[in-house]
């Protein structure tokens, strides 16, 4: 954080899911319960995480590699999982240290 | 000095949520007479022992995923560093979900197949021995031991040349089997890729394991199979001098 940088707060929406050909069985279940409760059409339901991280960046392309760096350190595990997100613009904010 | 005069000694690693430390310091100490260490996580002075032991709970809550909040903890820093080293690690239960997370063994714990919580004594088939001196010497290819698991998510993946690597390499050294060390399906008790129960690394210093040996080392809790891996680690250990001179 440079003294003086105006950052902005981002909002991101980030989905984790299991790679396709991971068999998924709490997927397979709740689709079976689906279908038991009548939603016959109902032919795959495939389960993840959604993870809301609220942060400061400077601008969107830092607020992207932030995100990417999260994914691929902790958020999602490249073995068997898949991340991918959204991004919104939350508020400027005046967090920085004059310096 | 005489090599056999060293007691061994393992360093235990605590994560917030483990629950097999004391298990597995039970056996060492009070089973087999040795030395244990219990090292929190954050701590990153392992205090030279002669194996680490990754044991089973539920690191971190098991949050986001088994092991991936465990794997930057300060603590394993010093374990990726002595395994490098080539000092025999072991991860049982969780602690194999820690190693895969730390990459430091190769796949991924997932979801039983089933969904369900599995506690039970299950067969397992040895398989290559020789790949781990260290953990397996006292057990024979192809023999069908006892161990009790206790997992939600045991269940190993890998891709298929992941898996294809590991086998032509030795490196499963454990299959969920029958009494009669068959594979099936009824045997399986997590849907594991290839009935895969345990692995080691290429130098075979680095075993995981969702079994429990520390929970099968005393007769009057139903089975000693699990002491045979600690006895391998003795016996390799007596024939390390450097490991044994490391501590005297």
């Amino acid at each position: 954080m440079g003294g003086g940088v105006l950052t902005v707060r981002w909002l991101a929406e980030v989905r984790v899911g299991l790679r396709p050909g991971i068999a998924d069985p709490e997927g397979q279940t709740v689709a079976s319960a689906l279908r038991s409760l009548g939603y016959s059409s109902v032919s795959e339901v495939r389960s993840g995480k959604l993870l809301r991280i609220g942060f400061e960046a400077d601008d969107r392309d830092a607020a992207e590699a932030a995100l990417g760096d999260m994914c691929r350190r902790l958020l999602a595990n490249p073995v068997m999982e898949v991340a991918t997100w959204e991004l919104a613009t939350a508020e400027p904010s005046r967090a920085e240290v004059p310096g | 000095m005489t090599l056999l005069a060293a007691r061994p000694r393992i360093a235990v690693v605590v994560f917030p949520g483990t629950w097999s430390e004391r298990d597995f310091a039970h056996v060492a100490e009070s089973v087999l007479g040795w030395e244990a260490d219990l090292v929190w996580h954050t701590d990153t002075d392992l205090r030279r022992p002669d194996a680490v032991v990754l044991p089973g709970g539920f690191a971190h809550g098991d949050h986001l995923r088994t092991g991936a909040i465990a794997r930057f903890s300060p603590v394993m820093r010093s374990v990726a560093d002595f395994a490098e080293a080539g000092g025999p690690v072991i991860g049982s239960c969780n602690g194999f979900q820690v190693l895969t997370e730390a990459g430091l063994l190769p796949g991924v714990l997932l979801r039983n197949d089933h969904l369900e919580y599995r506690c039970d004594w299950q067969w397992l088939r040895v398989e290559r021995p020789s790949s781990s001196r260290a953990w397996l010497g006292d057990l024979a290819d192809g023999e069908v031991i006892r161990l009790p698991i206790s997992h939600g998510e045991g269940r190993y993946v890998a891709d298929a040349e992941t898996l294809d690597a590991l086998e032509s390499g030795g490196r499963v050294v454990l299959r969920y089997a029958d009494e009669a060390g068959a594979r099936t399906d009824a045997a399986n008790p997590n849907g594991s890729e290839r009935a895969i129960a345990g692995i080691v690394n290429e130098r075979g210093n680095v075993l995981g394991l969702m079994p429990h040996p520390e929970r099968a080392a005393e007769a009057e809790v139903g089975g000693t199979d699990g002491l045979r891996l600690f006895r391998s680690l003795e016996a390799w250990l007596r024939e390390q001098p450097a490991a044994v001179e490391r501590r005297l």
